[in-house]
């Protein structure tokens, strides 16, 4: 993950009193570390560069190769009427754009939340030892197990507003009155959306706090209950603080996924404002639209925006990812 | 002054049974070291103790009361872990007060408790520090305070220097022993599997072996009358020679014990005659391995200056009245008057 600092790069200057030793090191990381640059480089810098450079053009799909400069145009442009009107266009100047960067932030904000706390309880439960633990482990991880595609798909049938078993249940248990339409109405559908979400990787945030939670060494328990800290407390004082980098790192990695989210919106409610996402968005411009740079355009603000609240997330928690270490 | 008392005390994990019928009673104030090769049971016996585990069978009285459902927090013990068991994220302080707060004790009594600990333990300038930053014998010293803040009718320590190095390992030695004198109302119970901390330290010694209790006794009672074989080679260093075959069967008996210090030897007559295979000069003492044609190998000790050449013959005696005799099952055989 690049977003997380690297402290063991070798970043000491090399001055005249570094000795032979210390230059052999460093000739040789680099040496181990050429390949995987080289590769980097080639599958992310350079798409990342080519994305940014058609964001300022006015490439097309089929006139990639005829792609001119234009400047800032696609982010943000004044036309100018002549009769002292005029109007401003561009990415930044349409609102179904920041509607979807407001979704896919929202989206994010949610899932994350929730499948940070259901995955908690999971793991606290896992960690205890009880007889089938194993299998209820294993069980667990069916959801996230399943392809995207299928699991939104699967979804997609079980919320049908007519033949779907959901609304079959909630209407026999008496819950609603009449069949709602889960994907297809705009109150329902962002819901419907993160409940997939939350279902599908609440088990890969469990797996990962319970590798926090058998890091924390066993006697810090036995320690506590020689000094009769009861359950709840013990919870907050210290197992909480102890696992903490493993949440942390559990949530950014989770964090980076949601503000990327696709497969699920697009399969389970394509082309519905209510759930359009900034990838969402920038494909219908790719590809569907026609304005590849436009779409370039989006990509890049998505890319920086992931970035930005990324590094903020990790700035925000530095505190607690340094004063926590062991 | 808390008696513990232990009455047919077993502990099981599962199929395995780990103590078999311990009998041990304390008094109150005394220092008492369980020793024992690895894997004999002695930290089980004082996590039973504890109350971090649950006793299988038997009862556990600490002041004639039993312990056996009581919880740990409300035994009056204190308990200093061999990996320290300090809470990483809190400072020195914090740690140590953790336990207080739960205890419900007013703000000014755990400061008041810490700062005498504190100053007991020379670590009162590290009380804002983080575990980490402190270097072991610190880290055990801060342990240590921790358990003395709760101030318990019992202190356990499961092996609290065995993560040292020599040098600190004997000063932190010195300080448990003068933290006892200072806290001569709280009994100690010290899990250790180095004999020479358990001859320093304890009022008594209970030797355990393979879940048994081999022996309870005074350092020097154990030294000179060990009950069995087991505790004879256990207790004093280097170890009693053992020697079978012959010279033991001259005595009545299979094995026939004697520590390298009770050898006497000499360059022209005596006992055994044999060939001196190696020597280790400690500076205080000499040891002399010496290959005899009776007795097999056997280490005597030399005073300090002495010097003694490899390859030299020599000849052994041993002093009567310090000869131990066992027989095959590793009992003692009774005093064998003369050699
Ligand atoms: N939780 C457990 N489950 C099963 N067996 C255990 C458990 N704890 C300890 N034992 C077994 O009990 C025996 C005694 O263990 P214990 O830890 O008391 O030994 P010890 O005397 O403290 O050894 P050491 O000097 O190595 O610390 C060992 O054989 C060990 O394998
Ligand atoms: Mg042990």
């Amino acid at each position: 993950m690049s977003a997380i600092p690297e402290t063991s790069m070798p970043t000491a200057p090399v001055t005249a009193r570094t000795s032979r030793l210390s230059r052999e090191r460093i000739r040789s990381a680099w040496l181990f570390l050429a390949p995987m640059l080289i590769v980097l480089a080639g599958v992310a810098l350079y798409p990342l560069y080519r994305t940014i450079w058609f964001s300022f053009t006015d490439a097309s799909l089929d006139l990639l190769g005829e792609a001119r400069f234009i400047g800032w145009r696609n982010y943000l442009e004044y036309v100018d009427y002549g009769n002292g009107d005029g109007e401003w266009f561009g990415l930044l100047a349409d609102p179904r754009w920041w509607r979807s960067v407001w979704n896919t932030v929202w989206f994010a904000l949610v899932s994350v939340s929730l499948e940070t706390a259901f995955g908690l309880v999971i793991a606290l439960v896992l960690h205890k030892k009880f007889p089938g633990r194993v299998w209820v482990q294993a069980a667990v991880l069916i959801p996230w197990a399943i392809p995207t595609i299928v699991s939104a798909r699967m979804w997609a049938w079980m919320l049908h507003d007519q033949f779907g078993i959901v609304n079959d249940m909630l209407q026999r248990l008496g819950l609603i009155d009449a069949p709602v339409a889960w994907t297809a109405s705009p109150e329902t559908a962002m819901i419907a959306v993160i409940m997939v979400d939350v279902w599908k990787t609440t088990p890969f945030m469990a797996l990962l706090i319970l590798a926090g939670l058998q890091m924390v060494p066993k006697d810090m328990y036995e320690a506590a209950r020689l000094d009769g800290v009861p359950p709840i407390r013990l919870f907050r004082k210290v197992t909480l603080p102890l696992i903490m980098p493993a949440l942390l790192v559990a949530i950014v990695f989770r964090a980076l996924d949601a503000l990327r989210v696709f497969d699920i919106v697009y399969v389970m409610t394509p082309n519905t404002d209510a759930t359009r996402t900034m990838s969402v968005y920038a494909r219908e411009n790719l590809f569907d639209f026609d304005r590849f740079a436009y779409g370039s355009a989006a990509s890049t603000l998505l890319f920086f925006i992931i970035a930005l609240i990324t590094i903020g997330f990790i700035y925000a928690t530095r505190m607690n990812l340094e004063g926590d270490e062991r | 002054m808390a008696s513990v008392e232990l009455k047919n005390v077993c502990k099981s994990f599962g199929s395995v049974e780990v103590l078999r019928d311990v009998n041990l009673s304390l008094e109150g104030g005394e220092f008492v070291v369980f020793v024992g090769p690895s894997g004999c049971g002695k930290s089980t016996l004082l996590r039973l103790i504890a109350g971090l585990e649950d006793i299988t069978d038997g009862e556990l009285m600490i002041d004639g009361e039993r312990m056996n459902d009581v919880l740990p927090a409300k035994r009056g013990i204190s308990m200093v872990f061999q990996s320290y068991a300090l809470y990483p994220h809190m400072t020195v302080f914090e740690n140590m007060a953790f336990g207080l707060e739960q205890a419900k004790l007013s703000p000014d009594e755990i400061k008041a408790r810490i700062a005498q600990a504190a100053d007991m333990l020379q670590i009162s300038e590290y009380m804002e520090r983080k575990p980490r930053q402190l270097s072991g014998g610190q880290r055990q010293r801060v342990a240590i305070g921790r358990a003395i803040t709760r101030q318990p009718r019992v202190f356990l320590f499961d092996e609290p220097l065995s993560n040292l190095d020599a040098a600190l390992r004997v000063d932190t030695r010195l300080e448990i022993a003068a933290l006892h004198k200072r806290l001569a109302d709280t009994t100690m119970i010290y899990v250790t599997h180095d004999q020479v901390e358990a001859m320093t330290l304890a009022d008594r010694i209970v030797v355990l072996n393979a879940g048994n209790v081999e022996q309870v006794g005074t350092p020097l009672e154990l030294y000179a009358n060990p009950a069995s074989q087991f505790v004879a080679g256990f207790i004093g260093s280097p170890r009693m020679n053992f020697i079978g075959g012959e010279v033991a069967a001259g005595h009545g008996a299979a094995t026939f014990g004697i520590r390298p210090e009770h050898v006497d030897l000499s360059r022209d007559k005596g006992l055994w005659k044999g060939t001196v295979r190696l020597t280790e000069a400690l500076g205080s003492d000499t040891f002399a391995h010496v290959d005899t044609e009776t007795a097999g190998m056997v280490n005597v000790r030399l005073a300090g200056a002495e010097r003694i050449g490899e390859g030299e013959t020599v000849f052994l005696t041993p002093q009567t009245e310090a000869v131990h005799l066992f027989d095959d099952a590793g009992w003692p055989v009774r005093k064998a008057k003369a050699a």
